[in-house]
């Protein structure tokens, strides 16, 4: 494969207003996205504001959308595209925009601090710990995040309803809730801390329809909705609408 | 903002009341609703067809009331028969709950359940709030109304009780596989024959058994509600079977919806008198 040229728009203004600025610039093999917007700074435009650091999909910084899809502009090879193809590129849309690509994602971290932390199990110092593999198999997943925040860019409930994102934490930190709830050693029960209660009542689990967006953009792969969602949802319906359960709790205290 | 994340509200202009959602004002101004070129309205479009489908042909098969019995071979559709006004079954799931009362087909009073477990099912609910709701049509694609609440409230909190139908599900499934059973006779009720009528309702019922058993209801209680496996080996290992089942839910939804709309219609073929069943053994 030889060089060629491509056609690049990406947006460019802050809070106050801006546009897409058309932009042709040089492509070589094996190139990413964001390849191209680093060389768009070197040659055209020394002013763009990007985010990005590992240049690995690792560090979750360099979140943008692309030809209107949440994703990273790292991990995006020029490859899927055609060479005639326009390439779109702006900030993420859910959030507000600082300057050019870079969004200001603090409501990630609000709905990150108003999750409660893991609570330490009585009677066990550091390094005392021990867990089984099958026991923390499921968290683990989740611990892949690199906390990129497409999946709560993408999320309908607050992308589309700015209204929504006081009582709504997003996939992200639903997923948060839900690791911690399968935690083995978690015991916020203990501490009067009902983390399938809250997960509904506090986190506003009810409006995610699980219609799978959050999964469909994970750069990470995880299953969210299918491994965290929707098993928090159940355990919602454990704790609210299911007598049985709340029956069996009640005959028998047996830990599970 | 009370999430306090949005402090740099545009200065110039009031607020537009109309600008919500991706135009809101202090997000990045682009005027268009998404920029998606790919043909992202494709998926949402097939799946509101093929439901559709399915709606109009149980729709008609469901009030019809006739040829859904051939024997030895019951359509999924009319079976447990719970009415008076059912065809006799022999040996059958058919018994008379409802009276002469009841002048409609007995289809109706047994569709409730696999129809509320398939509403309420996790999957097809997203196949029908992105597909007939636009709610969201595609990812990144906004939602054309104002206002959102999810599943918050009704009728949607509902959605809720899908283990109770799940419930019911395996009872119907368990009904389902005795008809299936019942298939291994012959026209006149002796024991050891097979037709191609049978092959059709076994496959339907596989198909029926791993879409119920790949429930993500199922998956939870079998497992899933567990914090610690290490203690319950053998709920574990079920909920490894049951997640492995689950990773295909969607493809079982859909496949189990064809073959039970496949096996009520092979009944109703014979059962008319449009087709010979052919006996193979
Ligand atoms: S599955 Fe739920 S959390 Fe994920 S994007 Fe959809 S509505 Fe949002
Ligand atoms: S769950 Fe996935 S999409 Fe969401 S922040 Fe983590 S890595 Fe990013
Ligand atoms: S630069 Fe680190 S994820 Fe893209
Ligand atoms: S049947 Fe689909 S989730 Fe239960």
């Amino acid at each position: 494969m030889t060089a060629y040229e491509a056609h690049f728009r990406v947006w460019r203004g802050d809070v106050e207003g801006g546009g897409l600025k058309d932009f042709h610039v040089e492509v070589n093999e094996g190139e990413v996205v964001l390849d191209i917007v680093h060389r768009i700074q070197a040659t055209q435009a020394p002013d763009l504001a990007v985010r990005w650091n590992c240049k690995a999909g690792k560090c979750g910084s360099c979140s943008a959308e692309i030809n209107g899809r949440p994703r990273l502009l790292c991990m995006t090879r020029m490859s899927v595209f055609g060479r005639d193809e326009t390439i779109t590129i702006t900030p993420l849309r859910a959030f507000p925009v600082v300057r050019d690509l870079v969004t200001d994602v603090s409501f990630n971290y609000e709905k990150a601090r108003e999750v409660p932390a893991f609570v330490p199990p009585e009677g066990l110092g550091p390094g005392e710990y021990r867990m089984w593999q099958e026991d923390v198999g499921r968290p683990q997943e989740f611990r892949k995040c690199i906390e990129c925040f497409l999946c709560q860019d993408t999320c309908h409930v607050v992308r589309d309803f700015e209204e929504n994102k006081q009582a709504f934490a997003g996939p992200r930190f639903l997923m948060r809730v839900a690791e911690l709830d399968m935690h083995p050693l978690d015991a916020a029960g203990e501490a009067g801390i009902d983390r399938k209660r809250t997960a509904q009542e506090e986190h506003g689990l009810g409006y995610c329809n699980i219609t799978k967006c959050c999964t469909e953009v994970c750069p990470e792969g995880i299953k969210i909705t299918d491994n965290a969602l929707i098993p928090l949802k159940e355990r919602a319906v454990d704790r609210k609408y299911d007598p049985l359960v709340w029956l069996g709790n009640k005959i028998r205290r047996r830990p599970s | 903002m009370a999430t306090g994340t949005d402090p740099q509200a545009r200065t110039t202009s009031g607020p537009d009341p109309a600008a919500h959602g991706v135009h809101a004002p202090s997000r990045a101004a682009v005027p268009a609703r998404h920029l998606r070129t790919d043909r992202w309205w494709l998926a949402p479009a097939a799946t509101a067809a093929g439901l559709f489908a399915f709606v109009v042909y149980s729709t008609w098969r469901a009030f019809s009331g006739a040829d859904y019995y051939a024997e030895p071979y019951v359509s999924p559709f009319y079976s447990p028969c719970v009415a008076q006004n059912c065809v006799p079954m022999k040996g059958g799931a058919n018994w008379e709950i409802f009276g002469a009362w009841w002048g409609l087909s007995p289809a109706l009073l047994i569709l409730i359940f696999p129809l509320g477990f398939r509403l309420t099912c996790y999957y097809y609910r997203k196949a029908y709030y992105r597909g007939f709701w636009a709610s969201p049509p595609a990812c990144a694609v906004p939602e054309p109304r104002a206002k959102y609440t999810g599943e918050t409230r009704f009728p949607l909190i509902l959605q809720n009780l899908h283990r109770y139908f799940f419930y019911f599900a395996v009872i119907v499934a368990g009904i389902l596989t005795y008809d299936t059973v019942l298939g291994f006779r012959d026209e006149s009720g002796r024991w050891g024959h097979m037709g191609l009528g049978t092959l059709v309702l076994l496959i339907n019922i596989v198909l029926i058994w791993a879409y119920t058993l790949s429930c993500h209801s199922c998956r939870h209680i079998v497992g899933g509600r567990l914090k610690h496996f290490s203690r319950h080996p053998v709920r574990y290992r079920l909920w490894g079977w049951v997640s492995s089942l689950n990773a295909r839910h969607m493809a079982l939804a859909w496949a189990s919806l064809v073959s039970v709309a496949l096996a009520d219609f092979y009944v109703y073929l014979v059962a008319s008198g449009a087709f010979d069943d052919p006996r193979f053994f």
